[in-house]
């Protein structure tokens, strides 16, 4: 942990001529733990487009799912390419969790963080014939259903489950929590009604939001959405309110960034620095962050890794509080 | 008729030069994905995706939609030429497509499956072109229930069909979930029966293990019975397309029956895979000859191929209207859209009209164009069955090998390959059928799935399978299925008894 703190610090402080001294000399491969068309697959997809649209790589770039696991069979992947510069792999909270739950043998501390792309935000969504209007609506509604209201979302012991629970805490509340494949298939319940509420991501809700099947409540953020173009004929994603800011006190984000195997040089992590940076700045990546209501949050280097100490420690209490923690 | 206008201006836009030539160069990209095991129809499309980046949407939809086409159709190449099928949905069409094949008619075989899918995709097209919008709301009203009756439903039928000793088929069954269950489990987000191992997480691949249970274990048997190095007799004109195209007529309601069938299940998104199997059981169970069904009856190709392909076709009806992709290629396609700015959804349909009457245009050129350059092709892989099977078994060994290490980057995967190899021919040797285990790995984790999903919504009561008319009608008709069996022999025993001066009626 602390010789890559360093290297990542030494790799920052390099003046940028010496830091492009190593080039890649073979293709290089983006792992994503997730199926082809998630939205991780998206995002690693337009990082492909544009690196080759750009001209920013001379070697060609290969996306590989390698989704078994919820993502653990990428990260044992990563874990055993240990020195080979020329593996990356797309990451989300997932990094910590599905160790956490699953007690497979991986660790991110074992991998050399290159940049965070972004954050990406999680939203109260509710069917738009429910009367609820605000958050605190629906935690009333909650409160006296019976049987419990239900929601939705991706997977077990993942973010959308996460959050639920922590929903369950902070409010008093009792919910049903169903797990399905991925965020698409949730938000398909949630439009046909067979699910009371869901957590999904900006970008797995706008075309059900557009079409008015579905409305969002609130955001799980500290500060409400920036993005001020309207959505539907009246709102915007800057208009929809915080849930704190509603009496529900839940607070979660998720990063989307990059890693690479352990045990490179630094020179070669400050080439991928460089290169995401200059990845983050194509008008490629700002259309794809604003399609998606991302977050835009570029970091590498210790403010990167600080980052990651700290939303790790984070996870593990909420997990830990919900009871995702693996036993055996 | 807006909609018919709006078509041919469709048409207008899919009939530019360019994109006839993203079309034919698509089909073509297709066929090869669709032949080679493991790559499949979304890695192909997904490895291509980032090249049309730059491309003009429409264009680029229909580059990328060809490749889907062409994959629909190659995928049945090697199930009727070697027993390897190259798609999930084409395993079904190995089970009467391989016995042609080795009885010297791979030609008509093929002929007959190309056109199927040509009939399936174009009813999928059919459907999208004129009830769009309407049918796509049938998809929201699929739950966790509904989705586990369509799984019931074609277990059922599996049992309920099957001419082989009931107990075996139900045993074959059981050893699939088994095999399904492997991996993490999405209810509980734990590891199942993995035991440590971190090859074991990933599960059993469903391509990885057909490859072994059908083509490695064929090669087994064939060595068994000798290595003969006389190749088999094919004739090698395409006269054999107008032959067998002679013949089809015949069975226009195997064609209509799966056409709905695939329709059906596509929309709904129970998928191409459920589409065919459950399309080959309809078509054996009302066939005038069903003995005949396993030993290279052209109806067993025809009724899974046609199914298959509506479905195909038909998944991307929800894609479009609601941006809920029916299959795999279709999910990847969705990125795709999102990637070139277009948001799907019912707006698609009015505020990108020339995209998606364009695309719709492309599905009925793309299979014309399809179709014909498959059927060009009849004589040039017929003409691979007249190669002695001593020379092409090692060749055929080493592609099933490629297309099992192609899955998962994983060399862990042969060696499962060559067990499962070994396991298909032990199965077939006491006589145990394949097609349930490999049914049950394809959708017994799904079914388990929607089953606990079902049941959590409920609270745990079973009155949810029965809760309204579809998941209702859905379970019922899967029961009846089950139980045709003793059913119709009871109800001819109880006719038999009422009305004994009348013999007992075919079982209708």
């Amino acid at each position: 942990m602390r010789r890559f703190v360093k290297a990542a610090v030494l790799a920052a402080a390099l003046p940028v001529a010496s830091a492009q001294a190593w080039e890649p000399t073979k293709p290089i491969e983006i792992i994503v733990p997730f199926p082809p068309g998630g939205s991780s697959d998206q995002m690693a997809r337009t990082i492909q487009g544009a690196i080759q649209k750009n001209n920013l790589v001379s070697q060609p770039i290969i996306i590989v799912n390698k989704p078994a696991a919820a993502g653990g069979e990428a990260m044992l992947d990563i874990q055993k390419s240990a020195g080979d510069p020329h593996k990356l792999i797309t990451t989300s909270s997932g990094i910590y969790m599905t160790p956490l739950a699953t007690k497979l043998p991986v660790s991110w501390k074992n991998f050399t963080p290159v940049a965070m792309m972004a954050q990406d935000a999680f939203l109260l969504w509710v069917n738009a014939s429910q009367p609820y209007k605000t958050a605190k609506d629906f935690v009333e509604a909650a409160k006296t259903a019976n049987p419990p209201l239900k929601t939705g979302g991706n997977g077990s012991k993942r973010e959308d489950h996460l959050i639920s629970v922590t929903m369950e805490q902070a409010a008093g509340i009792k919910i049903t929590y169903i797990p399905y494949q991925g965020g698409g298939p949730s938000s398909v319940q949630l439009a046909g009604g067979h699910i009371d509420a869901n957590m999904n991501n900006p970008a797995e809700e706008i075309a059900n939001w557009r079409s008015g099947a579905v409305k969002p409540l609130c955001v799980f953020s500290d500060k409400p959405l920036t993005y001020t173009q309207k959505i539907t004929a009246d709102m915007a994603w800057s208009d929809v309110p915080t849930c704190v800011s509603q009496g529900l006190d839940v607070n979660y984000q998720m990063l989307r960034g990059m890693f690479m195997p352990g045990k490179v040089t630094p020179e070669q992590q400050a080439f991928y620095v460089e290169l995401f940076r200059k990845v983050s700045e194509t008008p490629d990546w700002k259309a794809y962050v604003e399609r998606n209501a991302l977050v835009p949050d570029f970091r590498s280097g210790q403010a990167f890794v600080e980052f990651l100490t700290t939303d790790e420690q984070k996870h593990k209490d909420l997990m830990g509080k919900a009871g995702f923690i693996g036993t055996n | 008729m807006d909609d018919l206008n709006q078509l041919l201006l469709g048409f207008q836009v899919a009939l530019s030069w360019t994109n006839v030539m993203f079309m034919v160069v698509g089909v073509l990209l297709g066929i090869v994905v669709g032949v080679l095991p493991g790559l499949g129809g979304p890695n192909g499309v997904a490895i291509l995706l980032p090249l049309t980046f730059g491309m003009d949407p429409t264009s680029a939809i229909i580059l990328l939609s060809s490749i889907y086409w062409g994959a629909l159709f190659g995928g049945a190449i090697t199930s009727i030429l070697f027993n390897i099928p190259g798609e999930a949905w084409s395993v079904a069409t190995t089970f009467d497509g391989y016995p042609m094949a080795q009885q010297g008619r791979a030609g008509e075989a093929l002929t007959a499956a190309f056109t199927a899918s040509f009939i399936g995709a174009l009813s999928g097209v059919v459907l999208i072109t004129f009830v769009a919008p309407l049918v796509a709301k049938l998809a929201l009203r699929f739950g966790p229930a509904e989705f586990f009756g369509v799984f019931f439903l074609t277990f059922c039928s599996f049992i309920g069909m099957g001419k082989e000793n009931k107990a075996k088929i139900v045993a074959s069954l059981a050893i699939g979930f088994l095999l399904a269950a492997v991996g993490l489990d999405t209810i509980s987000g734990d590891l199942r029966l993995t035991f440590g191992s971190s090859e074991l997480i990933k599960g059993f691949d469903f391509l990885v293990v057909v490859i072994g249970l059908f083509g490695v274990s064929e090669i087994l048997l064939t060595i068994e019975e000798g290595l003969h190095f006389k190749g088999k007799k094919a004739a090698i004109d395409l006269k054999v397309v107008l032959r067998t195209w002679a013949s089809l007529p015949r069975y226009w309601a195997t064609l209509i029956r799966s056409s709905i069938v695939g329709m059906w299940m596509g929309v709904t998104p129970g998928g191409a895979i459920a589409a065919s199997f459950m399309g080959y059981g309809l078509a054996k169970r009302f066939s005038r000859n069903p003995e005949n069904f396993g030993r290279g009856e052209m109806e067993g190709v025809l009724a899974p191929e046609t199914a298959a392909h509506a479905a195909g076709t038909s998944a991307l009806l929800p894609m479009l209207a609601l941006g809920i992709p029916g299959s795999a290629t279709a999910a990847v396609l969705l990125g795709g859209l999102m990637i070139w700015g277009l948001q799907p959804g019912p707006l698609l349909f009015i505020e990108n009209k020339e995209f998606v009457w364009g695309l719709i245009a492309s599905m009925y050129l793309g299979n014309i164009a399809g179709l014909l350059i498959v059927l060009a092709t009849v004589p040039v892989f017929a003409a691979i069955m007249r190669i002695p099977f001593a020379l092409v078994a090692p060749i055929i060994l080493i592609v099933c090998a490629i297309g099992a290490y192609t899955v998962e980057s994983s060399r862990f995967d042969i060696w499962l390959m060559l067990i499962f190899g070994v396991i298909g021919y032990v199965f077939k040797k006491l006589d145990y059928p394949l097609a349930p285990l490999v049914l049950a790995i394809v959708l017994g984790d799904r079914a388990e799935d929607a089953f606990r999903q079902a049941l959590l919504g409920s609270g745990g009561n079973l009155s949810v399978f029965f809760s309204n008319g579809l998941v209702s009608t859905l379970m019922v008709m899967g029961l009846l299925l089950l139980f045709w069996g003793p059913l119709s022999a009871g109800r001819r025993l109880v006719m038999r008894k009422v009305t004994p001066t009348r013999s007992a009626p075919a079982s209708s």
